[in-house]
């Protein structure tokens, strides 16, 4: 069986290492939070200026002025420490943390990310702290559906959808497959309700087993 | 220069048609609502807003661009699910917008604060945001050389000032709001009260007084 999304959340939440410092994007990524274990002690980020983030909060609970990267009102942990935006993202592109976890549109073979503008010529271009995250986090991991709702791959040779950063994405967990992306090529490390020889027909990159 | 204890309308008289102004804030959180009122009434236009967002719902920023006083706009994310007046401004060509990533635009303007007279950053390299943008190659990575962004004016929100003009701020409220006041001619801070001088903690100033000009007291 394919896994869902709650699933997906579990796994990448089980894969991130005790004590790391985690920066989950807007979305999808952000319902990891909700899988890590405390004794994991794993610290997140946001890059609007928190190290120690809680949870999301329901609107009647909300202080506004503790908000996450997507606005929602969340708490603080003990142990939270603010600082400005220069700071934030600072410690984002000096290589201090040590995982994100993004959406994206595409990935590359070669580890490209395509994640904030579609480029259709209507489209209001807004990048937030995606690029800076691309280029900053020691390892990048992309949390997405493998096949577009038309079922076109989103793991491709490479990306037709404007970047967002070169050769930064580590790993990509998707509902069918999790891929190791590095200088062995993509290597399958795990496949959910599908074999290997399936999933290397139906994506146009060439595979390896881990 | 000593820091100038007023009301609203008469701090952001010190903004004029054309300006650049800073306005902090990450959606809600850190927006100087009130200044941006008094903005309003004061009547500039023509200006460059340089902020994270383009404005939230319908006051603050967004009412500051539904009554067409902005040029254009400088941020990192425009488009939100409750940015429809600036969607509606853009998508019939009435403002500029010029997208920024977060960690540049405020490094751009930590920069400015600090004299720097540009920086080689890797943020974008290869992207579209980035074409046409000088670059480097240092230690087989490739940087692209970044301006400072200088504003005529800051307004921004923190929490408590003391009379001098040092400020603390509040949660995640904070965002942009050291950086902008650093980054402008005129820093116009919106705090919640002013105290005397002597009882912030100095060890807890995070914003020192000489980067604030004017103080106006909103209670919340």
């Amino acid at each position: 069986m394919s896994l869902d999304k709650e699933e997906l959340a579990r796994l990448v939440a089980g894969d991130i290492p005790p004590g790391a410092y985690v920066n989950l994007g807007i979305g999808q990524p952000t319902t990891i939070a909700r899988f890590l274990e405390p004794e994991s002690c794993v610290v997140l980020h946001t890059e609007n200026g928190m190290l120690g983030m809680g949870d999301v909060v329901p609107a009647d609970e909300a202080d506004w002025d503790l908000t996450n990267a997507g606005k929602q009102p969340v708490t603080e942990l003990p142990g939270a420490a603010y600082f400005h935006h220069a700071d934030s993202f600072a410690m984002m592109r000096g290589g201090h943390l040590d995982v994100c976890v993004m959406g994206a549109f595409q990935v590359s073979a070669a580890g490209d990310l395509a994640n904030w503008h579609t480029g259709a010529p209507d489209a209001i271009p807004a990048v937030g702290g995606a690029m800076d995250l691309a280029v900053g986090a020691k390892e990048v991991w992309v949390m997405m559906t493998l096949f577009t709702k038309q079922g076109q791959a989103k793991l491709v040779p490479e990306c037709t959808y404007p970047l967002t950063g070169k050769a930064c994405v580590t790993r990509v967990y998707t509902e069918l497959a999790t891929f190791h992306l590095g200088p062995s090529g993509v290597q399958v490390a795990q496949t959910f309700g599908i074999t290997f020889d399936e999933l290397a027909s139906r994506l146009d990159v060439p595979l390896s087993k881990v | 220069m000593r820091t100038t204890i007023t009301d609203a309308r008469e701090a952001v008289a010190a903004v004029k048609d054309g300006d650049t102004v800073l306005v902090g804030g990450f959606g809600m959180a850190g927006m100087p609502v009130e200044l941006i009122d008094a903005l309003i009434e004061h009547g500039a236009g023509d200006l460059t807003i340089v902020s994270n967002n383009a404005g939230n719902g319908d006051t603050g920023l967004a009412a500051l661009l539904a009554a067409g006083r902005v040029r254009k706009m400088i941020c990192s994310f425009p488009r939100q699910t409750d940015s429809w007046v600036f969607d509606g401004l853009y998508r019939a060509g009435k403002i500029e917008l010029e997208v920024v990533p977060q960690g540049n635009l405020a490094e751009r303007m930590r920069a400015a604060g600090a004299g720097i007279g540009a920086f080689f950053c890797p943020t974008g390299a290869g992207t579209m945001l980035t074409e046409g943008k000088e670059t480097r190659v240092i230690d087989g990575r490739e940087y692209v050389l970044e301006y400072p962004i200088h504003g005529d004016v800051a307004l921004i929100r923190a929490h408590v000032a003391d009379r001098l003009g040092n400020l603390v701020y509040r949660k995640t409220a904070r965002n942009f709001g050291p950086v902008m006041a650093t980054a402008a001619t005129v820093t116009v801070a919106q705090v919640s009260s002013i105290v005397e001088i002597g009882s912030l903690d100095p060890e807890c100033v995070v914003t020192p007084s000489i980067y604030v000009n004017t103080l106006v007291e909103v209670p919340r």
